[in-house]
């Protein structure tokens, strides 16, 4: 009986401590007197080049780089915000309430654009548009939509071609899909018209972008609906399969960002990786080897702003009205 | 002779503390008023955001299918956007159960249902303003009360608040350096009729004794006027005392002469001997006393002059040669030789009399002291500065004597036997005073006097 009981024990401990990572990866150049562990929602192939050019100027440090969603990062962190020296995530709304709530540090001597920081503790470093991707062969003659409005059109006069072709993030797993909706929500009814139809017409729904893109190359959808364009961009120079399009209605634009954990014992390293990212991600030297977009405003552009209200999608009651909604819309 | 004045502060230093330290407390004063006003209207600046933010998620309270829902706008959060990114924090409460939000903020007890109360907490270790309110919904079967509370850390509003302070710092150290300027200024001012008074005391001659006319502020009226009465007093008892010393000389000296010329005739009648001792020592007598009469006269004619300069060109040299040669008699009866060496010519714009007056009473001084069968050196030049000086083979000053020798009616203690009055020496230097000239006495090393008036 006890036996059994410290199995149970060591099960639950050992459930706890080895968190289902959708990857992990260590760096290293071998001699390691430093070390720092990035918790992030970036895929390890886009992010790499950046740690790999920071353990070019400094070899001594290894860096261990987790990654997985944009929700379970936020999970995961807040429950032991010391395991982790620096959160990256998609999930701007997350991640300034993580700055609100106290996880962040202050770090004073970064010089950034107002705009791409938030009390001197979350750093913008891209500017990722979000993008309806579709898949070419499906509209080999047709002409392919350029707003929401015209894949409404579309999605109506083939119904029976896109039936069960159309995918979409599950906004309930993904926060960066929550993001996303909220924003266009917020933007426009049009969204809601959309996922009635999107919903009448049975649309798939993804964790990730990358399950997403997929799905499209292989052929399984023809249509997704708010993919993150840089990863759709990554994958269309392999294979030119796919088409993105960004919404001329309204486009929606993401920046990704990082901070520095509150309860971080290795804080003049993080903050030293922190200068470093933003200094590769500014337009001029970011270069074409990197595969994330830099943080760049064309003119015109607009991107979701950091600010307080980023929080109010997060209220409890505010994501239960918007979950029941989106609901009903989509799952029918 | 005149008595050490105790000096207790200063007037002006008195009144530029008054007001300096005025001034530093008025700019204090000012500081916190400045201050605390706009702290006040900076909380209410905020305030009132925060009430705008609590009533439009108030207001976005219904109940839906018995249940409730706070679908709260966007702009309820984005409101409370600040320029240094400050922090929000908010909790829904229904009938005293959180039902979103922050579980650890704390709600007041008393809350009203209108009006929003408004609180400085400390929240998650940093200062934070709150505002509550709550609002009461009628259900089908149920009254249900919402409450909710909003806060904001306020670190724009600190920034806000310092940046005033260090312009109103500025702004009171400004007014601090301006009022002590002006302070000074302003004590300056006052005090400088006082200053001018006195210094035009000071400059004043030992004989000007005139009232002053010039404007005097009121409350120094009392004071010149007394000062002045003090003055006319002075100066008419000293007038009347020198007029009755000349009235008294001249008085004396027309008897004395016929006294003198009664005394040479009977001189000449008289030949027993001891009568004609008798006689001759009464004629030296009757010289000394003329002597003395004839330059009591002088001096009073000095005083007077003094004041009435009647400057013109004098040719220094020219007058002292007509003085030795006018002297020379009197010098061959003691057998003296009286050389005059011109180095150089001297120029002076001065009252003739006075100065001729001044001169011979030196030269004759030096003929009294000379022994029989010396030299008295008359020097004029103008090296390092015109100066003229007379040196005889006499005893010299007696060193002791040698500052109060100038004092009217004062001889040095080797002067017995010898005829003078005392005034000599006083008529000369009052002359070299009016003239702004100088009057030294010294000892030749070599012995004797040495007088030398230097211009």
């Amino acid at each position: 009986m006890r036996n059994f009981i410290i199995l149970i024990f060591i099960l639950i401990t050992s459930s706890l401590s080895a968190n289902e990572w959708e990857d992990k990866k260590v760096f290293s150049n071998g001699k390691n007197t430093n070390s720092l562990s990035i918790l992030s929602s970036t895929d390890t192939s886009f992010f790499a080049p950046i740690i790999k050019s920071f353990l070019d100027k400094y070899p001594d440090i290894k860096i261990e780089y987790f990654v997985t969603g944009t929700a379970s990062l936020d999970e995961i962190f807040r429950k032991s915000p010391e395991k982790y020296d620096i959160i990256i995530s998609s999930a701007m709304d997350l991640q300034l309430k993580l700055v609100n709530d106290g996880y962040a540090k202050k770090i004073n001597q970064i010089d950034h654009p107002n705009w791409a920081k938030w009390r001197q503790s979350l750093f913008a470093f891209t500017i990722e548009p979000a993008a309806i991707v579709l898949n070419k062969k499906a509209f080999k003659n047709i002409a392919i939509p350029k707003t929401r409005q015209d894949l409404i059109k579309e999605l109506r006069s083939r119904s029976t071609f896109f039936r069960n072709k159309i995918g979409t993030y599950d906004v309930r797993k993904s926060g960066l899909g929550y993001l996303f909706a909220t924003q266009d929500a917020r933007t426009s009814e049009t969204f809601w018209r959309l996922m009635e139809v999107m919903g009448g017409l049975g649309t798939k729904l993804y964790c990730c972008s990358g399950d997403m893109i997929d799905d499209l190359v292989s052929g399984k959808i023809a249509v997704a609906y708010n993919v993150l364009g840089s990863y759709a961009e990554a994958r269309k120079k392999k294979s030119d399969e796919i088409e993105i399009i960004l919404p001329a209605d309204f486009p929606t634009n993401m920046m990704r960002t990082a901070l520095v954990s509150n309860s971080s014992s290795r804080v003049k390293t993080s903050e030293t990786f922190i200068r470093h990212l933003l200094n590769t991600q500014t337009e001029k030297n970011n270069d074409k080897t990197h595969s994330l977009p830099p943080l760049f405003l064309k003119p015109g552009q607009q991107t979701i702003i950091l600010e307080p209200a980023l929080m109010t999608y997060l209220d409890k009651l505010k994501r239960k009205t918007f979950i029941k909604e989106w609901e009903r819309a989509i799952i029918q | 002779m005149t008595s050490e004045l105790k000096v207790s502060g200063s007037l002006q230093n008195r009144l530029m503390f008054t007001l300096i330290s005025g001034a530093a407390v008025l700019g204090i004063i000012l500081f916190f008023i400045v201050r605390g006003y706009a702290a006040q209207i900076a909380q209410n600046g905020q305030d009132d955001i925060l009430e705008a933010s609590l009533s439009s998620i108030l207001d976005a309270v219904v109940i839906q299918d018995g249940s409730v829902e706070v679908d709260f706008p966007y702009a309820s959060l984005s409101m409370l956007d600040t320029e240094l990114d400050d922090r929000v924090f908010y909790s829904i409460y229904n009938d005293g159960i959180l039902i979103s939000g922050y579980e650890d903020l704390p709600l007041p007890e008393k809350i009203n249902t209108e009006i929003s109360i408004f609180n400085t907490i400390k929240y998650k270790d940093t200062n934070a303003r709150i505002a509550s309110a709550k609002r009461i919904l009628i259900g089908e079967k149920e009254r249900i009360t919402i409450s909710v509370s909003i806060a904001q850390t306020q670190d724009a509003l600190s920034r806000t608040l310092n940046r005033i302070s260090k312009n109103v710092a500025l702004f009171g150290s400004g007014f601090f350096i301006l009022v002590t300027l002006l302070s000074y200024w302003a004590t300056a001012t006052t005090i400088s009729p006082l200053m001018r008074l006195a210094s035009s005391v000071t400059k004043r001659g030992p004989q000007d004794l005139s009232p002053f006319e010039k404007k005097v502020p009121s409350e120094m009226y009392p004071l010149v006027t007394s000062l002045n009465k003090l003055m006319t007093r002075l100066d008419l008892s000293l007038k009347q005392s020198e007029d009755f010393i000349a009235e008294a000389a001249h008085r004396v000296r027309t008897p004395l002469a016929t006294v003198r010329s009664y005394a040479d005739a009977t001189l000449q009648r008289v030949t027993k001997k001891e009568n004609r001792d008798a006689l001759r020592s009464m004629v030296r007598a009757i010289d000394e006393a003329s002597r003395a009469a004839s330059q009591l006269l002088d001096h009073a004619m000095i005083t007077f002059r003094s004041d009435n300069l009647q400057k013109e060109p004098i040719n220094l040299n020219d007058l002292v040669q007509n003085l030795i040669d006018n002297l020379a008699p009197i010098a061959e009866m003691k057998d003296i030789e009286l050389k005059f060496k011109q180095e150089d010519k001297i120029e002076l714009f001065g009252d003739f009399i006075l100065i001729q007056n001044a001169i011979r009473n030196l030269i004759d001084n030096a003929l009294k002291y000379s022994p029989y069968e010396g030299i008295i050196t008359v020097s004029i030049g103008t090296s390092p500065i015109s100066f003229l000086e007379i040196h005889d083979q006499g005893p010299g000053f007696p060193p002791k004597d040698l500052d109060n020798l100038t004092m009217r009616f004062t001889r040095g203690q080797n002067s017995n036997g010898i005829v003078g009055s005392g005034l000599g020496l006083t008529i000369a230097k009052d002359v070299a005073n009016a003239h702004g000239a100088k009057l030294q006495l010294s000892n030749h090393e070599k012995g004797g006097a040495c007088v030398t008036l230097l211009f």
